[in-house]
C-alpha cells in the first residue's frame, strides 16, 4: 500500500505540452506512472512521444490529474478536473492567488476530491508512481511516510533517509502556500490508515499554526511514531521567506512555538535535517 | 503588497465607507494651505508601513499653526523602525465616543476568509485575541457564495448594536468584505472604527493585497523605487525575480528552494554564525542566475563568508559552479552541491581551488569556523 497514488492510478497531465509539462510528463511516465494522456485545449489529437494529447480532461478517462498550467489558468483547469471527480488533483503551479485557492478547496470539498498543493512538488509512492516533480532517483521503497511544506528540503531529508537504509511508502509535498488542499492533518490520517507506513516524518516551517494543530491531532489520533523537522528558526518576523505562507506575523507562526507543541505530545524534532534518520531509527 | 493608510482610505471612500480622510503632504511648506482649508486642530499621521506608529511618536495632535508646523517637521524628519517618514497625512480629529475593530483575514486552516470584529478597538487585535478571545466575534465567508448582508447584520448585532446603528455598521462591514473580495486582499482592517456623534468613522486603514493576484489588479502597480516594504538590496533582488530577505549577520547564503534555504540559515546559526540574508535561487537556475545572486548578496557590506547550498534536481550543479567562477568572489565561498552533474561541478570548482562539500552541515561548519 501507499497513499493517494499507486501504479494503477490513471493520471492525466493538464498543461503537458508546456516546457515544464513536457519534461515532467515524460519523466513520470518513464518512472512507471500510468499516464493516460495530456490535456492542452486546441492540441487534441496530437501525440507527445507515445502520450496522447486531448482537448479536455473528460476525453482522457483518468482517475487523477496533475496541473502544470500557468497560475492564472489554474482555477479553471482545476475546476474541470474536480467537476469530473478526479482525485487527487495535484497542482504543481506556484503563485496561484489565494482567493482562487480558497474557491477551489471549497469546491473540492463538495465533490469529495483531494487537492494537493498548489505550489507543491507533488508526491511519489516509490517504485509505484510519481505524480509530481520530485527527483525519483533519491527515493527507495520502504516504510517511512513523509509529509512536507517544502520541496528541496524534502529531497535533502529523503536523501539522508535513503542513504541510511530507510525507504519510503509515500512522500508528499503539501505545498508552501497559505491555503492548500491536503494538509498535515489529512495526510497524517492517510498514513495512519496505510499498512505499509510504519513511521512518519513531518517537515514543517514558520508561518501559520498547521504544525501546532498537527501536534494536537497526533496526540489524539496517531499511533505510529512521528519525527519532525521545522525550518525557519532564524527567520525574522514580518518577512516572507520565499514561500508565500512562510511568514511570522506578530507572535504567531514561530519555529519555537511549533517545536514546543510537537515536543509536548512526544514528537522528536531534529535540530538539523541530517539528524532525522537517527530519530526515525530510534522510534522504529 | 501593503498599502499606506491614505491609499487604503481612498479605496474605503470609493466603496462608501465613512472615513476620516485628509490631505497628504511631503513638504512642510504645503501644510499652511491645508490648515487654511480644514482648520485647527489637526492630527498629523506618519505614512509608514509599520505598526506602532503612535508609540514611536509618528502620530501627533496640533492645536495651533505653529505647533502643527513644528510637529509636522519633526515627523517628516524621523525614522520609524528604520523607515524614513516621507509622507504625512493631515486630518481633522474626530470626537471619539467608542472604538471598535473590524477586519477580514485569510484563515489558513478553515481555507476561508474570516470576518473578525470586536468592541475592543484601537489596540492590537492580537492582544485582544490572547487576553480575551471571547471578545472577538468571528464569521466565516463561503468562498464560492461570497459575503452576505445577513452575516454582517448578525455580527453588528453581536457587537451590541440594534436599529439603524446595526444597519449602518453592517453596511460598513459588508463594504469592507467587498473590498477584500474585489481587490484580492489577504488582510483588511479598520482599527479603530470610531463611534462619533456623527456616526461610524474609519480612523485608520490597513490593506494588504495578495502579491500573486497583482496580474489582475493593474491599479496597484508596485512602484519599487517608492516602496517602503523592502530594503534597497531587496528591491534589486525583486527586480531580478529572486526571493531575497536582508538579515543582520555576516554569512551570505544562497540556496535552491525556500525550505532548504531556511534550513541553511538555521544550520549556520546552529554552528554559531549569523546569516546575512535569505536568497532562494529557485529551481533550474543557470550560471547567469547564480552570478546575479552573488552580485545581490555581496551588495551587503561586511560579508565574511558565503555559503552556497544546492540540491540539484532540475538545477544543474555545473551551471552553478560556472556562475561562481564567472563572478570571481572576493569573500571565501563554501559550496555544498549534490545531484545533477555534481562530478562536473567538482572538477570545475577544484580546478579553481574551491572545495566541494557533500553535506550541508560540513559546509556550514566550515563557513562559520573559517
Amino acid at each position: 500500500m501507499s497513499i493517494l497514488v499507486d501504479e494503477k492510478t490513471k493520471v492525466v497531465v493538464q498543461g503537458a505540452t508546456g516546457h515544464q509539462g513536457q519534461f515532467h510528463t515524460t519523466r513520470m511516465k518513464g518512472y512507471g506512472t500510468n499516464i493516460v494522456g495530456g490535456v492542452t485545449p486546441g492540441k487534441g489529437g496530437q501525440m507527445m512521444g507515445d502520450i496522447p494529447i486531448f482537448d479536455s480532461v473528460e476525453e482522457a478517462d483518468a482517475d487523477a490529474s496533475i496541473i502544470f498550467v500557468p497560475a492564472r489558468f489554474v482555477k479553471s483547469s482545476a475546476l474541470e478536473a474536480i467537476s469530473l471527480g478526479l482525485s487527487p488533483v495535484v497542482c504543481i503551479t506556484e503563485h496561484v492567488p489565494v482567493k482562487d485557492a480558497m474557491f477551489l478547496m471549497d469546491y473540492a470539498r463538495q465533490y469529495d476530491v483531494d487537492i494537493v498543493g498548489p505550489n507543491t512538488p507533488g508526491l511519489i509512492s516509490p517504485g509505484k508512481a510519481l505524480a509530481g516533480i520530485l527527483p525519483p532517483h533519491i527515493f527507495e521503497r520502504g516504510e517511512v511516510g513523509l509529509v512536507s511544506r517544502s520541496g528541496t528540503l524534502t529531497y535533502e531529508i529523503i536523501d539522508e533517509l535513503t542513504k541510511n537504509g530507510l525507504g519510503q511508502s509515500t512522500a508528499l509535498g503539501i505545498g508552501g502556500d497559505p491555503v492548500i488542499g491536503m494538509d498535515f492533518l489529512s495526510t497524517l490520517e492517510r498514513f495512519e490508515a496505510d499498512k505499509e507506513t510504519k513511521a512518519i516524518v513531518m517537515i514543517g516551517e514558520i508561518g501559520g499554526n498547521a504544525e501546532e494543530l498537527a501536534a494536537e491531532y497526533i496526540r489524539d489520533n496517531i499511533t505510529k511514531p512521528v519525527v519532525s523537522y521545522i525550518a525557519g528558526k532564524t527567520a525574522p518576523p514580518g518577512k516572507r521567506m520565499g514561500h508565500a505562507g512562510a511568514v511570522i506575523s506578530g507572535k504567531s507562526g514561530t519555529a519555537e512555538s511549533k517545536i514546543a507543541a510537537l515536543n509536548a505530545v512526544g514528537v522528536q524534532v531534529a535540530t538539523m535535517p541530517h539528524e532525522v534518520p537517527k530519530l526515525i531509527k530510534d522510534v522504529l | 503588497m501593503k498599502l499606506l493608510e491614505y491609499e487604503a482610505k481612498d479605496i474605503f471612500v470609493e466603496y462608501g465607507i465613512p472615513t476620516s480622510t485628509g490631505y497628504v503632504i511631503e513638504d512642510v511648506d504645503n501644510l499652511k494651505a491645508i490648515l487654511y482649508k480644514i482648520g485647527l486642530p489637526v492630527i498629523l499621521k506618519a505614512q509608514v508601513l509599520v505598526g506602532g506608529r503612535g508609540k514611536a511618536g509618528g502620530i501627533k495632535m496640533a492645536k495651533t499653526e505653529d505647533e502643527a508646523v513644528q510637529k509636522a517637521r519633526d515627523i517628516l524628519g524621523m525614522e520609524i523602525k528604520g523607515l524614513p517618514v516621507k509622507k504625512l497625512l493631515v486630518c481633522t480629529p474626530s470626537e471619539i465616543q467608542k472604538e471598535l475593530y473590524v477586519g477580514f483575514v485569510v484563515d489558513r486552516n478553515k481555507k476561508k476568509m474570516a470576518l473578525l470584529a470586536s468592541t475592543e478597538g484601537g489596540i492590537d487585535i492580537e492582544q485582544v485575541a490572547e487576553k480575551s478571545p471571547e471578545k472577538i466575534i468571528k464569521e466565516y465567508i463561503d468562498p464560492i457564495i461570497g459575503i452576505q448582508d445577513y452575516q454582517c447584520r448578525s455580527v453588528a448585532k453581536k457587537l451590541g448594536f440594534d436599529g439603524n446603528n446595526m444597519l449602518s455598521l453592517a453596511s460598513i462591514i459588508y463594504k469592507l468584505g467587498k473590498i477584500m473580495e474585489d481587490k484580492d486582499a489577504e488582510l483588511i482592517e479598520i482599527n479603530p472604527l470610531a463611534i462619533t456623534p456623527k456616526g461610524f468613522e474609519a480612523l485608520d486603514a490597513k490593506l494588504v493585497i495578495d502579491d500573486n493576484s497583482l496580474y489582475r489588479h493593474k491599479e496597484f502597480e508596485l512602484d519599487l523605487k517608492e516602496s517602503q516594504e523592502f530594503t534597497e538590496i531587496e528591491k534589486v533582488a525583486k527586480e531580478a525575480g529572486l526571493a531575497y530577505v536582508e538579515l543582520d549577520g555576516d554569512v551570505g547564503i544562497i540556496g535552491c528552494g525556500a525550505g532548504l534555504v531556511m534550513a541553511s540559515l538555521d544550520v549556520i546559526n546552529h554552528y554559531g554564525g549569523k546569516p546575512a540574508n535569505f536568497l532562494d535561487i529557485g529551481g533550474g537556475a543557470n550560471a547567469d542566475n547564480m552570478k546575479k545572486a552573488l552580485e545581490i548578496i555581496t551588495m551587503k557590506s561586511g560579508l565574511k563568508a558565503i555559503f552556497i547550498n544546492i540540491f540539484g534536481g532540475i538545477t544543474k550543479c555545473d551551471e552553478i559552479a560556472n556562475g561562481i567562477l564567472e563572478f570571481k568572489p572576493t569573500v571565501p565561498v563554501y559550496v555544498r552541491m549534490m545531484g545533477t552533474n555534481e562530478e562536473k561541478a567538482r572538477e570545475i570548482l577544484n580546478s579553481a581551488g574551491y572545495e566541494l562539500y557533500q553535506s550541508m552541515q560540513e559546509a556550514a561548519k566550515a563557513a562559520v569556523k573559517r
